[in-house]
């Protein structure tokens, strides 16, 4: 009962998180409208009993990507939208109709098979030690692969946003 | 029955956060503006009660009557909501820490991850406020805050990463609990009794220093430069929520170093174990929380690019350093003897204090030639 | 658990769309990349959801792909919005349909 309406608290803030970033015309409500969705998916984890997972994704979501992208709106002078224009494409319907047929395709095959709506009943444990023997046994390569992108992709961000000095 | 016995149990260690720290916040409030005072040649505040004492009676009366001033031009959602963005998690990040033995609200096995998540969501609630007010000197110490705080963010997890790896665990109570043996003269085996150790409860204190604005980094308030940066705009009791969030973050800073350095409720001695485990975490507290007023009396503020060099030419590779240092312990860990102990706090301290030299030197830049003086005639 | 995994599945499709919807209709390229991010964000949450309620709980298999693929999520944020500044530095601009100069 309690899990039920804890689950649709979060899942009612995570969409409306969710329809308000792609909705609104100020790109820094946008944003901040985004981190709240990512803070929504965080407590769902919370209540997947994935805890490691769930704080990572506030951690990394909530505070860098949502920061990452506060600061892009800001070099960019997004937020100064002018009156006058829309903020959707000329054809938008377009982009919301792709959209229904891809939320209808997967309602359909989730609603077709009635073997997920059973509850089950065994429980789920992840503690840290097992997620850190895991990384370092059967996903050692992954991990390391994780390390050379994570480098690779601060290097390449710095220099590719990096002001370039005036020839002389 | 025991749903309910759960329920006021927690219910009981909240109001016990809530009173012990909202009280530490008025007596430090009081004793901050004595110590400097004091450091200053002068007397702190004297007038309100015996020494001063009821001063935040005063000063929490003059922030809750004071006239609440919103601009006209500002975002009004999130100006409100920024106050509220910054309090509320932080005082989420006090559950974990562990007060004495038994005495941690929630045993997380993930607690210093939670920790640090919570403590992340800080600066978006800088950014609300300095962005809602509409004003440039509200953004432009927003934008320094963000900066300061994201670039702090990295010496302050990866000054914990060696206490981690040795502890084996990332639950605080573990932690605590690994520091536990003691050594000669029963001495307690404090995580800041070791070479690495020592390095990183520095650099945790330098990085905590800075993401709680304190001087010396206290760049986006500082007030002679940009007027209140991204506070300038709050007046009343929004103003007193965001001190109150700013002390709070410095007590679970506080809180935090000595949980992972200073071996938490541990004595320091084994024979003085009878004294009870909250006194001694209290103690380390209070002589943590003297020493930031202390660096606060004495240090003057740093300029932004002193401060983003310091963090990421400075920190960052001596934190990367620390993790060799710990590595090199555990290693020779086996090594028990004096002369062997010696030796591992000898490899210890060439590999960290040579690269904080050289480190230092890389930063400060060639040094100008020396001045010459040129006197009237 | 009360919760059955429907509706954890039926909540992510939901934000999938919602995140592709947006992706397709907006201007501006932050929120293009945003709609990019709530659809890997509902791909994380439909495995967890399998994970959890799946026959291996103990095998740890979706827990560690969601942790890699948050990670390569942060790291594809960070590029497309460093390129996302480059081209506003050159072009004043960030909204995609001014941006077609290589356009046919």
């Amino acid at each position: 009962m309690l899990n039920e309406f804890a689950f649709l608290l979060c899942a009612a803030l995570t969409l409306a998180g969710a329809v308000a970033a792609m909705t609104l015309r100020n790109l820094v409500h946008c944003a901040l409208c985004a981190a709240g969705a990512f803070a929504g998916l965080a407590a769902l984890y919370l209540q997947l009993d994935a805890q490691f997972v769930g704080f990572a994704q506030f951690l990394v979501y909530v505070g860098a990507i949502a920061i990452l992208i506060v600061f892009t709106v800001l070099l960019t002078r997004g937020a100064e939208i002018r009156p006058g224009e829309s903020t959707a494409s000329p054809a938008p319907w377009m982009g919301l109709l792709v959209g229904v047929l891809v939320l209808a395709c997967l309602i359909g095959s989730i609603v077709a098979s009635p073997g997920l709506f059973r509850v089950p009943s065994q429980t789920a444990r992840a503690s840290v030690q097992q997620i850190g023997e895991q990384l370092m046994n059967q996903y050692v390569l992954p991990l390391e692969t994780i390390g050379l992108l994570l480098t690779a992709a601060l290097l390449g961000a710095v220099v590719i946003a990096l002001r370039e000095p005036p020839d002389k | 029955m025991s749903g309910l016995h759960q329920i006021l149990v927690w219910i009981g260690e909240i109001t016990g956060i809530i009173v012990v720290f909202g009280s530490c916040f008025a007596l430090t409030t009081i004793a901050e503006r004595k110590i400097l005072g004091r450091m200053q040649n002068r007397f702190g505040p004297n007038r309100v009660g015996p020494w001063g004492l009821l001063q935040p009676l005063a000063d929490g009366l003059k922030m809750i009557t004071k006239e609440d001033i919103v601009p006209f031009s500002a975002d009004k959602t999130l100006h409100f909501l920024a106050p509220l963005v910054l309090t509320v998690p932080i005082w989420l990040a006090f559950a974990v820490l562990p007060f004495g033995r038994n005495m941690s609200a929630i045993d997380l096995d993930a607690g210093i991850l939670f920790f640090f998540a919570i403590g992340s969501a800080s600066e978006l609630a800088v950014f609300m406020a300095g962005w809602s007010s509409q004003n440039k000197y509200s953004l432009v110490g927003a934008m320094r805050a963000i900066a300061q705080m994201i670039s702090y963010e990295v010496p302050l997890v990866l000054s914990t990463v060696p206490v981690l790896m040795l502890a084996g665990s990332l639950s605080l109570n573990d932690i605590v609990a690994a520091q536990g043996t003691h050594t000669y003269l029963g001495l307690a085996c404090w995580n800041v009794f070791t070479p690495w150790g020592l390095a990183g409860f520095l650099l945790f204190l330098i990085a905590a220093t800075a993401e709680s604005n304190r001087s010396p980094f206290d760049l986006p308030e500082g007030e002679s430069e940009i007027i209140a940066g991204f506070l300038t705009e709050y007046s009343g009791f929004k103003y007193a929520l965001f001190f109150l969030g700013e002390y709070l973050g410095l007590f679970a800073m506080t809180g935090m170093a000595v949980t992972l350095f200073l071996g938490g409720w541990h004595a320091p001695f084994s024979w003085l174990e009878w004294v009870p485990s909250w006194l001694w975490f209290g103690v380390k507290f209070g002589a943590l929380i003297f020493l930031f007023i202390w660096v606060r009396a004495t240090l003057p503020r740093l300029r932004l690019d002193q401060l983003l060099n310091f963090s990421w030419r400075f920190l960052v590779p001596l934190c990367l350093i620390n993790l060799l240092v710990a590595a090199v312990w555990f290693w020779t860990r086996g090594w028990n003897s004096v002369p062997a102990l010696l030796i591992r706090w000898l490899l210890g301290a060439a590999f960290i204090v040579l690269p904080w030299h050289w480190l230092g030197q890389a930063l400060r830049g060639p040094l100008p030639p020396p001045r010459k003086y040129t006197y009237a005639e | 658990m009360t919760t059955p995994l429907a509706h954890y599945l039926i909540l992510a499709a939901l934000l999938f769309s919602i995140g592709l919807a947006g992706a397709l209709t907006r201007r501006n390229a932050i929120l293009v990349l945003l709609g990019i991010e709530l659809m890997l964000n509902a791909a994380n949450l439909n495995f967890i959801a399998f994970w959890r309620f799946g026959p291996h709980p103990e095998k740890l298999t979706g827990l560690m792909f969601v942790l890699f693929s948050i990670a390569i999520g942060a790291a594809e944020a960070a590029i497309g919005l460093a390129l996302v500044i480059a081209i506003y530095r050159h072009r004043r601009t960030a909204q995609l349909d001014r941006l077609d100069s290589l356009k046919g």
